[in-house]
């Protein structure tokens, strides 16, 4: 099959899953439920449409800085989450909330994309050093912990321990009870950041021989890793402030996608994206089937499909990473 | 004319390479020489531009090189380093794409044609198709080369092209490397292989303990007495079947193993 035509399945099944998404939940909404007058139509436009724009949203900017952020650093376990730049920018929209400004929605996206650029940064100076795939993770991985730590200092020297619960619930990921203010706010910040990535596909293939043939062929890494990090700040923290951390989607989906569309970085931003607004619709529509009161998380849920992914990834280039 | 001026590069307080003043033709193939640690990737990645001396400059063509943006420079100046890595297993074709990323112009008309001409040029036409990471070390050396090949540049620096081919492709590397470079490219290699060098390179750079010790026609430089000094080997040239003579080393390490 032509790219085209796997792309247009693909974005078939993102039609699908939305369609799905408007219709599942505690109670099924048959479509007809829109007709005027019915009171379940309430549920699908006021409730359900948000919720499945965000899904969209969010899920095709995850996929994409998954995609950017392995072909970035020439490392196939890159996750957002994985390597605590979702965590760093939980830890910013923390931080803001402590010192008072948790009022403004804006306020608390900018803080959380300060986060994510701080840790792009950081790891982009590791990755400059020409680190290993296993340090690279690990040093995500204190990044990680680091930042959950300071995040949960805030909270316990937090004087309201009702912020303090609330807070715990956003950081754990999900789309429950998000509307057109959260979709307003992460739309724009998600389709920058998906441009800037868009610009800089030639520079991520320059990198798969390595960075001295990128230089070589006049990639700037400087200004690529600026870019870079600018771009992921404006996703990872645009959505981070508004879905607290949904991990993994960044791992999951190129790793699908590459036997299907090919392993250049270039080409897999787009699918990536789109498969990244597959899962997280699908996932997110799932949660809401879990029997229960309440919903399960979707960042506990992706965390539950995404950790035994990455064990078996590490599998399977255990011996590549050593 | 690519030109080291006053070149010096030091790491740690240690001179890598000092004072190297050298002119490099184009369309000649050019060989750099020397022992290990002698300098010799330090002063070809200063003069593909990667490298940014700590004394002196590179000119091209009379103008200084770092004056150039990276693509510009990119466009002027391959570069093949040694053993590259392969991050991704891509497939042929785009991997000799890359190529074309200083024009920006790869899904062009343009771009096409050189990335064809490219593939045809080292044989690899009828492998387009094929995961670069199922190429045999000799199909992937040619890859490599054709991704610099597609950029069209004037001048082609290769660290250690040779460093994984048996002896059949390392003859075969140098005859395309000796044709590119007929063909008005400034071809400049890091060589191990003495003999090959003095077969096949027109011009060399012999460096030793980063100093240049001897530049110019390669049957001027690699005399067997200065080969001798810098090596600390025994050498000289014997006649072979077709008249040519060609460089041999004489073993005078562990007694009674003289061959």
């Amino acid at each position: 099959m032509s790219r085209a035509g796997k792309l247009l399945l693909l974005a078939l099944g993102v039609a699908l899953a939305f369609a799905l998404s408007l219709l599942a939940g505690k109670v099924w909404v048959p479509l007809w439920g829109m007709a005027a007058g019915d009171p379940r139509g309430l549920i699908m436009m006021d409730l359900r449409l948000p919720r499945a724009c965000l899904a969209l949203v969010i899920g095709a900017g995850l996929g994409m800085s998954g995609a950017a952020l392995q072909g970035y650093t020439r490392n196939p376990l890159a996750d957002p989450a994985i390597l605590g730049i979702s965590s760093m920018a939980a830890l910013g929209a923390v931080g803001a909330i402590f010192v008072g400004l948790g009022g403004s929605v804006e306020t608390v996206a900018a803080f959380a994309m300060a986060g994510a650029a701080l840790a792009v940064l950081v790891l982009g100076l590791l990755a400059g050093r020409s680190a290993s795939a296993v340090a690279f993770v690990l040093a995500g991985t204190v990044l990680s912990s680091l930042a959950g730590a300071l995040t949960a200092l805030l909270i316990a020297l937090s004087p309201n321990p009702f912020a303090m619960s609330s807070i715990l619930n956003w950081i754990m990921g999900a789309l429950t009870d998000r509307g057109w203010t959260e979709l307003r706010i992460a739309a724009p910040l998600v389709a920058v950041g998906g441009v800037l990535l868009w610009a800089r596909r030639g520079a991520l293939d320059a990198l798969t021989l390595g960075e001295a043939v990128a230089r070589s062929l006049g990639v700037d890494l400087i200004r690529l890793q600026l870019v870079l990090a600018a771009a992921l700040a404006l996703i990872v923290g645009g959505s981070v402030a508004v879905t607290g951390v949904v991990g993994f989607v960044g791992l999951i989906v190129p790793h699908m996608l590459r036997p299907l569309f090919g392993a250049e970085p270039s080409r897999l931003l787009l699918p990536s994206a789109l498969g990244g607004a597959l899962l997280v619709l699908v996932a997110d529509a799932l949660v809401r089937l879990v029997p229960g009161a309440g919903e399960l998380r979707l960042g506990v849920a992706m965390a539950l499909i995404g950790a035994p992914f990455f064990f078996a990834l590490l599998l399977r280039y255990r011996r590549d990473l050593a | 004319m690519l030109a080291a001026m006053g070149l010096g590069v030091s790491s740690g307080g240690k001179p890598l390479i000092a004072d190297i003043d050298a002119a490099v033709a184009p369309g000649r193939l050019t060989a750099i020489l020397g022992p290990n640690g002698a300098g010799k990737s330090t002063l070809l990645a200063c003069l593909a531009g990667l490298r940014v001396p700590d004394a002196g400059e590179v000119r091209l063509d009379g103008a200084p090189l770092a004056g150039l943006t990276p693509r510009d420079r990119a466009r002027r100046i391959g570069y093949l380093p040694q053993d590259a890595p392969l991050h991704w297993n891509i497939a042929v074709r785009p991997l000799v794409a890359l190529g074309r990323f200083p024009h920006g112009d790869a899904a062009s008309a343009t771009g096409r044609a050189a990335i064809d001409r490219a593939l045809a040029e080292t044989d690899l036409a009828p492998v387009a198709g094929r995961l670069a990471g199922t190429l045999s070390g000799g199909e992937r050396a040619r890859a490599m080369l054709a991704r610099v090949l597609a950029g069209a540049p004037d001048w082609i620096l290769a660290d250690e092209p040779l460093a994984a081919l048996d002896i059949a492709h390392r003859h075969a590397m140098m005859d395309r490397l000796r044709a590119i470079a007929a063909r008005g490219v400034g071809v400049i290699v890091v060589l191990h292989d003495l003999a090959l060098a003095a077969r096949m390179a027109d011009d060399v750079l012999l460096l030793d303990s980063g100093r240049l010790v001897a530049a110019g026609p390669v049957h001027e430089v690699l005399t067997p007495e200065r080969l001798g000094a810098v090596f600390g080997v025994d050498f000289a040239y014997v006649a072979s079947g077709d008249g040519e003579p060609v460089l041999v080393s004489a073993w005078r390490g562990v007694e009674g193993r003289r061959p």
